[in-house]
């Protein structure tokens, strides 16, 4: 059974179209990456999937269990886009917090593993108003892992982290995945995302424009060959064709230096189906 | 249950952490200070005044006061309801501080009841500690004692846990500054409805009191309020129990009987409407 289904699911605020029809599907243990243009309708389906909007139609379930429903909300961990703690709570008060409302039986053992996870463990006590956007957003990650969740929903989890945060966070999702959580990412990272999902989502104006893992959606771009009269570019040409291209040069009296295989990259990808949209 | 006594014991972690409680103690000393000083010059200076025949001066005065610190506590109590729910769907929604809570296995309505529950601990033992602190002060001070204790203070309390419940109301829909302007001009204009109903009631203008019956029934706070200035005074007759009632704080005018069902009938129409519109909201 996946761990996130989305069938058709449509989402309209007034005249603005915010979802048109999404298919999309995270299985167990998988790590989906879900990228965008503002306003492409990412934060909409994480936020319908966490019952916090209402779809217009289509349906979303979580391990088999309606979005929004309470069951499903127990399976699920969620980071919001923009999201505030109570400054006068300590770290471990927020997450002893979530713990009694996600019917945590964790307690303090689950609270000290999910802060050193996050790497605040010195922080424990400290309250969230005297700490960094950055701590304070590896805080909503270990509040989202409350409970053990088998599906995390995380909207721009690194967006106020520096270059060490994220690559922590990276690491954290990488550990996660070995567990077994599945696990739909909101970034505008594109080299985060590439790092570390199984398979990305593009969505542009509440429509899916492509799906894949990050080697099916780098495509060949060609072949390039150095030889003593210059480099070639061979467009259309795979890995499979540099033998044959590098044979060919040879017989025909050419010095080969060097043969590389081009592949487009998950950015030419992304802007490719996104058209230059600003993300 | 649990999950509400979970928020609403958060909910009163913030007032204590945020010096709510603090704040409150020190300037509800300082009104009760300052009042106990007025009553303690206005029975000082009792003998030097020639009540009419047929008024009993320390009933009239210890009446009159009395209400006017029924009205500051109602008063104060509406404050402290207002600023504890004003936010508490859209005002946190728009801070991101609803949507890690909503998410988490628990109702939309459980959330809600738990937060009016969290600001009615606070509200309703400071409404009672204000109300007995001035009975008391009154009570010692110029010996006169209210007809009826409890009913009129559970009604202070009863109308300022509905204020509460009607600010939660208008959180659903209204951001926080627009509820709390909302929430207190209904505020005032239920107090202005029941002095109209008061003054009709002196100047027997059957129109005016209709009006403020009227009032008193959509805002039932106002009812409850005016109920218990009446039950203060209600055993009070003869020329000082008239001239009472043609004061502001005389209780002359009630809503009637009803107004007490009505006022149970009328938060459980807030909660469901509450409860409605939150379950529709997008956050």
């Amino acid at each position: 059974m996946a761990a996130l289904a989305v069938r058709g699911l449509a989402k309209r605020y007034g005249a603005v179209e915010a979802l048109a029809g999404v298919d999309i599907e995270v299985r167990e243990g998988e790590l989906v990456g879900l990228l965008g243009p503002n306003g492409a309708g990412k934060s909409t389906l994480v936020k319908i999937v966490c019952g916090l909007v209402r779809p217009s139609a289509g349906t979303a379930e979580i391990c088999g269990l309606r979005a929004g429903s309470r069951e499903a909300r127990r399976s699920l961990g969620y980071l919001a886009e923009l999201f505030r703690f109570p400054g006068w709570a300590s770290g471990d008060e927020v997450l002893e917090l979530h713990q009694r409302l996600a019917g945590s039986q964790g307690g303090a053992a689950e609270r000290t593993e999910l802060l050193e996870l996050v790497g605040l463990a010195d922080a424990r006590d400290r309250r969230v108003e005297e700490m960094s956007k950055g701590m304070q957003q590896r805080l909503g990650i270990a509040q989202a892992l409350v409970g053990s969740p088998p599906l995390l929903l995380l909207d721009e989890p690194t967006s106020a982290l520096d270059p060490v945060g994220r690559r922590t966070v990276r690491g954290l999702l990488e550990e996660l995945r070995g567990r077994g959580i599945s696990v739909l990412l909101n970034s505008h990272l594109l080299s985060e995302i590439e790092l570390v999902c199984d398979r990305v989502a593009i969505l542009l104006h509440g429509k899916l424009v492509t799906e894949g893992s990050p080697a099916e959606l780098a495509k060949p771009r060609g072949v390039e060959i150095e030889t003593d009269e210059g480099t070639r570019l061979f467009e259309g040409a795979g890995r499979e064709d540099v033998p044959r291209l590098v044979e060919e040069l040879v017989a025909a009296g050419r010095k080969i230096y060097e043969a590389r295989v081009l592949t487009s990259t998950l950015e030419d990808t992304y802007l490719e189906a996104v058209g230059g949209e600003s993300s | 249950m649990s999950s509400v006594l979970t928020i609403a014991g958060y909910g009163l972690r913030e007032a204590l952490r945020r010096k709510v409680f603090g704040v409150v103690l020190i300037l509800t000393v300082g009104f009760l200070t300052l009042f106990w000083l007025g009553v303690h010059f206005l029975y000082s200076n009792l003998g030097n005044v020639g009540p009419p025949v047929g008024v009993d001066a320390r009933t009239f005065v210890g009446a009159t006061v009395f209400g006017l610190a029924m009205f500051g506590t109602l008063f104060l109590g509406t404050v402290l309801a207002v600023f504890l729910t004003l936010g508490v769907v859209r005002g946190d929604a728009e801070r991101g501080l609803l949507q890690p809570l909503v998410v988490r296995p628990i109702g939309r309505s459980t959330l809600l009841l738990a937060r009016w529950l969290g600001a009615v601990a606070v509200c309703v033992p400071y409404v009672g500690i204000v109300y007995v602190g001035s009975m008391l002060i009154v009570g010692l001070t110029g010996h006169w004692w209210p007809d009826h204790v409890v009913t009129p203070g559970v009604e202070l309390a009863a109308a300022v846990a509905l204020v509460a419940a009607m600010s939660l109301l208008g959180s659903v829909f209204l951001s926080s500054t627009a509820n709390g302007i909302a929430v207190f001009m209904v505020f005032g204009a239920g107090l202005v409805a029941g002095l109209l109903g008061t003054i009709g009631h002196g100047l027997n203008s059957h129109g005016l009191e209709r009006a403020a019956k009227v009032a008193a029934y959509l805002i039932p706070f106002e009812g409850l309020y005016q109920d218990a200035l009446r039950e203060i005074v209600s055993r009070t007759t003869g020329l000082t129990g008239f001239l009472l009632e043609l004061g502001p704080f005389g209780g002359g005018y009630t809503g009637g009987p009803w107004v007490r069902v009505w006022a149970a009938a009328y938060f459980a129409l807030l909660a469901a409407v509450a409860a409605y519109g939150f379950s529709r909201r997008d956050l």
